[in-house]
């Protein structure tokens, strides 16, 4: 691992407690050598499951009616596809495989949005390892088809009950399991963020998706992209979707973060009501990394809002912090109504049902056309299934333009 | 390394009792009152919570102190007034998250943090999320300031790690009685032996926290060789109780006193045991 791994420019590190720091240090000693290495086969393996269990290659599909829409040429990395309905599975079976290689015998994860943690009973199940994974009890009611399919897959699901329930609070849950049963378990962190080597190592399994698609757009469109388009949480799609793009300086490379219901911070509630830490945060220091965070003047941790819990985050991982401060990266952001409006114009349009987080870079293009090049990819970070409860929640409530409506369907 | 002279002298007695609090929990006033009493029970040095929104080294009873702290309006500001009202002798050890000392004041880093606390004489810090390798800015501005940098060591801590982290600590090493996070437990870690006896070639002073809730605990520790104790969890839960049950300020304070009495008459009685076998009674049960 180079010294960029570790810090990424101001950014990451390692901020934990001092009795995860050897399990941090063994973890960064397995990256280097099975990862990076391809020791013992390890990346063989790990693409060959990826193939058979996973489903890839995934598709460039070249999406017709956006085209005709945009009046350029836009093409979906089908991330929908992969098993699990998201591209959470690329890393989920990465670290699981990983333990399993370190010899670890217990897998525990945080989830937000429940496909984090899906993909990751996924892979311990595949893997044949048990599996506990900690989630906001918030997040637990307005996700629970995947809260169930966790189950199905042989995992306990721990509700995190402290402050307003969310991914937050679910990540430092999974952080102190991890420092109580350190020695035999590892922590399968769901995104690009936390203490090094997570950051470099989580993207390292996602890079499959710009590998993929840069390949695929060449042979299809006889060239690179202008334009690649991705929403962002911690920003794991997003790493996953940009890796192999970083180095091509004429590709866009767009980060579109949850707007949620406003940019403005309530100080005094500690809320922000919105996940934009790319757009609005501050450099501070929250699990295991400094980032870009949503904090107050103190460096209290603010509460995030988004109409989509994979996006709910205070924080986002330390490499696209630095990206978009060098400018190689541009950050974005569109709020609940943009996302909601356009996961109903994607259905209607190209008969794709997409994730509420992935929605928010479907807005994204309806709000900026303009600034779209010859060639755009947008990362379909996963499908919307899990989402339809909530969907037909939050519709009602509002006058969405071309929504179904969703009186009618029920009367 | 600067040394802060306050934490050397309050380790230079028999054994010392270390409490912890998180301060204004439940509230700025009665917060004040059960630092107080914690001094008048015996406290040889305080450790003084200034809370933070993601306490990840932290179970549940803190985490509750700290969203009651929060609820009462603690800031980093309050704090320092909070010292500053304080009417205790004993030094003072802030312990929080690195995120609240690197925003404070208007400077990058961790200075101005440190120059004020410093200004009101407190004597040290203990910061649970920052390891050796990320601790240089706070451990210069520390010595420029002549206060101590505590470190934690965990169970799993040993070889260069160990070295690395000893290299930098002053004023006392904060000795992890067990894997996880704090709480009160009903039984000594054995973990604590082998701790202790790893870092018994190095002279500075071993305090042992996390887990210990009575003065049986405390005697236990000190006789396999600790210097001091640290208690948090069993002292937030009489805090925490007196908030349920919405006891009288004054009642609560005393019941801390006395528990603080306990812990440290405890601490002294494993002082008082055969030397000879000071430092064996745990150790020997674990591998070293
Ligand atoms: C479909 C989907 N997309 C995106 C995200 C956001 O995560 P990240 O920003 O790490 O890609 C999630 C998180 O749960 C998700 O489920």
């Amino acid at each position: 691992m180079t010294a960029t791994d570790v810090k990424f420019g101001e950014y990451g590190g390692q901020y934990v407690p001092e009795a995860l720091m050897p399990a941090i240090e063994e973890l960064t000693d397995a990256y280097e050598r099975y990862v990076l290495e391809n020791e013992d086969g390890f990346m063989d393996e790990f693409r060959q499951r990826l193939r058979d269990f996973g489903g890839r290659p995934l598709p460039l599909q070249r999406a017709d009616h956006l085209s005709e829409r945009y009046d350029t040429e836009v093409y979906l990395k089908r991330e929908d596809l992969l098993h699990g309905g998201a591209h959470k599975l690329n890393n989920a079976l990465g670290q699981v495989l990983l333990a399993k290689y370190m010899g670890k015998e217990r897998i525990i994860a945080e989830t937000g949005a429940g496909q984090h943690g899906t993909a990751t009973a996924m892979a311990a199940a595949h893997l044949g390892l048990p599996c506990e994974i900690y989630m906001g009890e918030r997040d637990i009611n307005r996700q629970r088809p995947n809260v169930f399919r966790m189950k199905l897959n042989g995992s306990e699901v721990n509700p995190v009950t402290t402050g307003r329930g969310t991914l937050k609070e679910a990540i430092s849950e999974t952080m102190r399991d991890w420092a109580t049963n350190v020695e035999d378990t590892h922590y399968v962190i769901g995104s690009i963020v936390g203490p090094a080597p997570f950051p470099a190592m989580v993207r390292d399994f996602h890079a499959v998706i710009s590998e993929e698609a840069r390949e695929q757009c060449k042979e299809q469109t006889g060239g690179l992209p202008d334009t690649v388009v991705a929403c962002a949480g911690g920003g794991s799609n997003t790493m996953g979707a940009f890796a192999n793009f970083v180095e091509d300086a004429d590709t866009e490379l767009v980060a579109v973060e949850a707007g949620g219901s406003s940019l403005d911070v309530d100080e005094a509630a500690g809320v922000a009501p919105n996940s934009a830490s790319l757009s609005t945060g501050d450099e501070g220091v929250l699990h295991g990394a400094r980032t870009k965070l949503l904090q107050d003047g103190d460096g209290q941790i603010l509460e995030s809002h988004s109409i989509s819990s994979g996006l709910d985050y205070a924080g986002v991982g330390p490499e696209l912090a630095h990206l978009v401060d060098e400018g190689r990266v541009r950050a974005a952001n569109v709020d609940d109504d943009a996302a909601l409006a356009a996961f109903h114009r994607l259905s209607r349009l190209e008969g794709i049902i997409p994730a509420l987080e992935t929605a928010h870079a479907f807005g994204w293009m309806e709000e900026n056309p303009d600034e779209l090049g010859d060639v755009t990819i947008v990362n379909v970070s996963g499908r919307g299934d899990k989402d339809l409860e909530s969907v037909i929640e939050e519709t009602e409530k509002r006058d969405v333009e071309g929504a179904v409506d969703v009186g009618e369907v029920f009367r | 390394m600067a040394e802060n002279e306050a934490l050397n002298e309050a380790f230079a007695g028999d054994a010392a009792f270390v409490p912890y609090l998180a301060a204004g929990d439940p509230s700025y006033e009665a917060s004040l009152e059960y630092v107080e009493a914690l001094e008048r029970g015996g406290a040889d040095v305080i450790e003084l919570g200034l809370p933070f929104s993601e306490p990840i080294a932290e179970g549940s009873t803190i985490q509750e102190a700290v969203v009651r702290s929060l609820e009462g309006g603690m800031t980093p500001e309050r704090f320092f007034e909070f010292v500053d009202d304080l009417d205790v002798d004993v030094p003072l050890v802030c312990m929080t998250y690195y995120n609240l000392i690197y925003q404070y004041g208007d400077d990058e880093g961790p200075r101005p943090f440190v120059e004020k606390a410093a200004s009101l004489g407190l004597s040290g810090f203990v910061v649970p999320d920052l390891p050796a390798e990320e601790a240089g800015p706070l451990r210069e501005a520390c010595d420029e300031f002549g206060l101590d940098l505590v470190f934690i060591v965990a169970p799993t801590t040993a070889g260069d790690r160990l070295k690395r982290i000893m290299d930098q600590v002053s004023g006392y090493v904060y000795v992890q009685a067990r894997l996880g996070v704090t709480g009160a437990k009903d039984d000594v870690s054995d973990q604590t032996g082998a701790s202790l006896s790893r870092l018994r070639e190095w002279d500075v002073p071993k305090a042992v926290g996390f887990g210990i809730k009575t003065g049986e605990h405390a005697r236990a520790v000190v006789a396999a060789g600790a210097d001091g104790v640290i208690v948090g969890s069993a002292l937030v839960d009489i805090v925490a109780e007196g908030h349920e049950a919405d006891t009288p300020v004054a009642e609560t304070a005393e019941r801390l006193e006395s528990k603080t009495h306990e812990l440290k008459q405890g601490a002294l009685a494993g002082a008082g045991e055969d030397p000879e076998s000071r430092g064996e009674s745990l150790a020997e049960s674990e591998p070293t």
